[in-house]
């Protein structure tokens, strides 16, 4: 299952949920305690922005007794990174958008 | 799904999008090259149904594509280049764009192929995680593009 572009740009529009991203990218798995230590916002706050952005593929979580550890999972931004995903994105969007004005014309 | 960490520099890349439009050929025709037309579906235009003609694509964003007719046979296929300077040249998109309008019994069978090169992708990516941090800082560039 590949969540969609929609999903990836939506989750990393926050600047707070890109900058865990990016922390798990740089330092690897942590928990959401260490997370927490270093995003300068509340732990449910941390715990809110790790859940979206499990829920756009971009990292994994692992429960170990209490804590749970989360790793990124950089190759779900490869469509945003490859223009021809981007693009693909735009083409549908302005096809929509052609039909629309076409069911337009009609009248 | 095409990886980005195999992909070489300068490989041609191509995507291509379809869909069946329930009117006719030549209406669509028309949204594809009256300027007035094309601005409601796609971008503001200077565009001229002749080749050779250079004109720009106007995003909302603020971006402005170069563009070149390059081929034009109404109402079955129209190329035009798709060119798109940055400041920043791993952005810099040199491209295609090939519509195909092919008849059917309800409509037009509607086909645009993007075809193109971006030189120094790998640098957007480096292959290891230094390089992801690159395109994230970049990304508020591509998410206004995306509106």
């Amino acid at each position: 299952m590949s969540p969609a572009p929609d999903d990836l740009f939506r989750a990393l529009a926050d600047p707070t949920r890109r900058a865990l991203f990016e922390r798990l990218c740089q330092d690897g798995e942590q928990t959401v305690g260490a997370l927490t230590a270093r995003a300068g916002v509340s732990q449910p706050a941390v715990s809110k922005h790790l859940a979206a952005l499990k829920a756009a593929g971009l990292v994994d979580d692992r429960r170990e007794g209490r804590e749970t550890h989360y790793s990124a999972r950089p190759r779900a931004l490869a469509p945003l990174v490859d223009w021809t995903g981007r693009m693909a994105g735009f083409w549908e969007a302005r096809f929509d958008a052609l039909e629309d004005l076409l069911n337009r014309m009609d009248q | 799904m095409t990886s980005p960490a195999q992909s070489a520099p300068g490989e041609l890349k191509t995507v291509v999008i379809e869909r069946e439009i329930a009117h006719p050929p030549e209406k669509l025709w028309r949204a594809l090259t009256q300027p007035h037309l094309m601005a409601e579906w796609l971008m503001r235009n200077d565009f001229q149904p002749t080749v050779g003609h250079r004109f720009n694509l106007r995003g909302d964003w603020g971006g402005v594509l170069d563009c070149e007719v390059l081929s034009l046979e109404p109402p079955h296929s129209l190329s035009y280049s798709w060119n798109h300077r940055h400041e920043n040249p791993a952005y810099d998109l040199t491209s295609v764009v090939t519509f195909t309008l092919t008849p059917t019994a309800t409509g037009t069978h509607l086909r645009v192929q993007q075809s193109g090169f971006r030189p120094d992708q790998k640098q957007a990516f480096g292959g290891a995680h230094a390089g992801w941090k690159g395109f994230l800082d970049k990304l508020e560039t591509v998410l206004s593009q995306e509106g």
